[in-house]
């Protein structure tokens, strides 16, 4: 039976060339290149590896944005996926990543059934790693976020992840449908190939408006539907550098630190 | 008139930039220092496509047009332009005269493994005493009933030691001159062919340039390309879209060393200055960029006229001809705008400049590009 997967991803600046706007302090996007997010480049890449390994794989991209998204799924296409859909209309703009969840997580179930969906941790312009959990609540099913290494058993029904966390890692079994999301130490995304390029200007990539998902713009997507807005953006403060200790035994480190921490009065 | 890529065309150059800054930019340095072809590269853009672009699906190829594959040569070459005449060669040299003139067996047999990157092509013309003069060859070929038996050799031949199958011209009937070339397909392993002196070259050093030398070489009856006699017209058709290969490749370092150079002009700083904020240093900038425009689409119109099947040998010619003195003319200038630095090989634009001064010279002189189009504006 095929295994399907569905892959979120999201076109985004190319974070390389951004700028912030010193009076508004928002991002300045005018000329500024877009790119395929680079964590939904790692959960492309990602099911990609278990196409190659199992060729009865159908890989569909899933992605929300302006029309000019289009050209994300081409290049995701272009990499090998099977099919993808653009979730796209006025009604969805300025949606919050509440309402993005609605949308996707719509899109996701008007596709029809999937084993499997692969998302990135987090897109680089908001970085707010919200949609792919929130979609997994919607949707109903287990999901396992921060994916560095991912396994799945010969028989397509579970899977083994290692998870990165800040302090350590955790092994994680799950069983398909599922959804996860990719970190960049998962894997390094393959090129486009020229064939594959010709290939995916010819597709037909369907456009789903909010009609289409069947989602109402008034409660469920767009930014009257979203409970929260940005109030201000700015670039942080760097935080000081961090000191290391060095000294011949582990009692003068701890010696050292002692007297650092008595200087600053934290003890 | 259309100025705009179409979307296939610009993912191809997106595609193709990021391969040559991730893979092929990275050994640049090396691959020309220590006179190293870059197979494992070659390898991968066999994978990816790019050794098969204008040529057909059900042949192998990727079913693109001309203009992609000047684009792919141009991007290859604007990091590496050893890696960008390998493409050109094997594409513009071997795949496409037995695209173009080979027949349904030859076709089948040699345009799916070369098209995919499995088999690496060449071309044999030039002969130690047939250079521009292409009509004057030595090299033989007699019929000997059940095959044909060559004797000669054959001098800078572009990825000579690496390539599986060589397309090869040798005199069937000498009294003809020119009409009495006819065109071969030879493959390595040919009892009585082989590869000899490497060039030890001033630049284009990653590029595996060779001799070929056949004695007593026996090559099937069936290798003929196209029919007796043809060879020359063989040749002659397969350098006009060799043209666009190495103009692309030319304009590629022209585009590469402006690159570069841009970026020095940011951070150098002189008389408390940035290069970048002098005014007649950005006045030249403003000329190279120019020229380098102008020759792009030079090369793109004789691409789009290929594509379009409308002949195109005088406007390849112009393209050849103009990109490769730009080329020249910005690679040199762009040594200058680095100063003493750009002298040094800690910068790439030296061997940029080396690497143009062939462009000038290999699949047409400068000279010969003006024969041409002198040819067109006066008639024959």
């Amino acid at each position: 039976m095929t295994f399907k997967i569905v892959v979120c991803a999201k076109q985004v600046p190319d974070t390389n060339e951004i700028k912030i706007d010193p009076v508004k302090k928002t991002l300045i996007r005018e000329g500024v290149p877009s790119i395929l997010n680079h964590d939904d480049a790692n959960a492309l890449e990602e099911a990609l590896k278990i196409k190659d390994k199992y060729p009865d794989t159908h890989i569909t991209v899933v992605s929300m944005g302006p029309p000019q998204a289009k050209d994300l799924l081409i290049e995701c296409l272009a990499m090998g996926a099977d099919e993808a859909v653009l979730a796209s209309d006025r009604a969805l703009g300025g949606s919050d990543t509440w309402a993005t969840s609605n949308a996707i997580a719509a899109a996701v179930e008007k596709l029809g059934g999937y084993d499997l969906i692969f998302a990135g941790r987090q897109a680089i312009d908001g970085d707010t790693a919200q949609v792919g959990p929130q979609m997994a609540e919607k949707l109903g099913i287990p999901q396992v976020t921060y994916v560095k290494e991912f396994e799945i058993a010969e028989d397509m029904k579970t899977i083994t992840v290692k998870r990165a966390l800040e302090d350590g890692y955790e092994l994680i079994k799950i069983k398909t449908p599922c959804m996860l999301t990719a970190i960049k130490e998962l894997n390094t995304p393959r090129y486009m190939t020229v064939g594959g390029i010709y290939d995916a200007v010819a597709k037909d990539i369907p456009v789903w408006g909010a009609a289409d998902l069947g989602v109402d713009p008034d409660k469920e997507v767009g930014l009257d539907a979203s409970p929260t807005n940005v109030y201000r953006s700015f670039t942080p403060v760097p935080k000081g550098q961090g000191v290391m200790l060095e000294a011949d035994s582990e009692k003068e480190v701890a010696d050292k630190l002692l007297v650092g921490l008595k200087s600053k009065h934290v003890i | 008139m259309d100025f705009q890529l179409s979307k296939e065309q610009e993912f191809v150059r997106k595609m193709v930039r990021e391969f040559a800054e991730n893979e092929v930019e990275p050994i640049a340095a090396d691959v020309d220092k220590e006179h190293r072809f870059p197979e494992e590269n070659v390898k991968k853009m066999g994978e990816l496509g790019m050794l098969g672009i204008p040529f057909p699906k059900e042949l192998g190829g990727t079913g693109g047009d001309n203009l992609a594959y000047a684009i792919t040569v141009e991007e290859l070459s604007r990091v590496c332009a050893s890696t960008g005449v390998i493409c050109s060669a094997h594409t513009s040299l071997c795949c496409w005269p037995i695209f173009n003139f080979g027949n349904d067996e030859q076709k089948q047999k040699y345009l799916p493994d070369l098209l995919s990157g499995k088999k690496l092509g060449a071309f044999g013309l030039t002969e130690p005493n047939a250079g521009t003069d292409a009509g004057g060859q030595q090299t033989k070929a007699e019929d000997k009933g059940d095959h044909w038996l060559l004797n000669g050799s054959k001098v800078f031949i572009t990825n000579g030691g690496y390539a599986d199958v060589f397309v090869v011209m040798a005199m069937t009937d000498k009294s003809k001159r020119t009409r009495g070339i006819s065109s071969f397909i030879v493959e390595k392993g040919y009892e009585g062919f082989s590869i000899g002196k490497t060039e030890d070259k001033m630049g284009i050093c990653g590029s595996s340039t060779t001799e070929l030398v056949f004695q007593n070489c026996k090559v099937p009856k069936e290798n003929l390309l196209g029919n007796i006699g043809d060879g020359f017209k063989v040749a002659m058709a397969t350098l006009d879209g060799g043209r666009i290969g190495i103009a692309s490749q030319a304009l590629g370092i022209a585009q590469g060393a402006f690159d570069v150079t841009l970026e020095y002009m940011k951070s150098r700083r002189q008389f408390g200055r940035r290069l970048a904020d002098m005014e007649s240093l950005r006045f030249d900038m403003a000329e190279l960029k120019t020229r380098i425009d102008a020759a792009r689409l030079l090369i793109y119109r004789a691409a789009s006229m290929k594509d379009a099947h409308v002949p195109y040998g005088p406007e390849s010619a112009m393209a050849k001809y103009f990109a490769s003195e730009t080329a020249m003319y910005v690679t040199t200038k762009c040594v200058q705008l680095h100063g003493g630095y750009g002298y040094t090989k800690d910068y790439p634009v030296e061997r940029m400049m080396r690497d143009a001064k062939i462009t000038e010279i290999y699949e047409g002189t400068t000279e010969a590009q003006k024969l041409v189009i002198a040819a067109s504006v006066f008639g024959k």
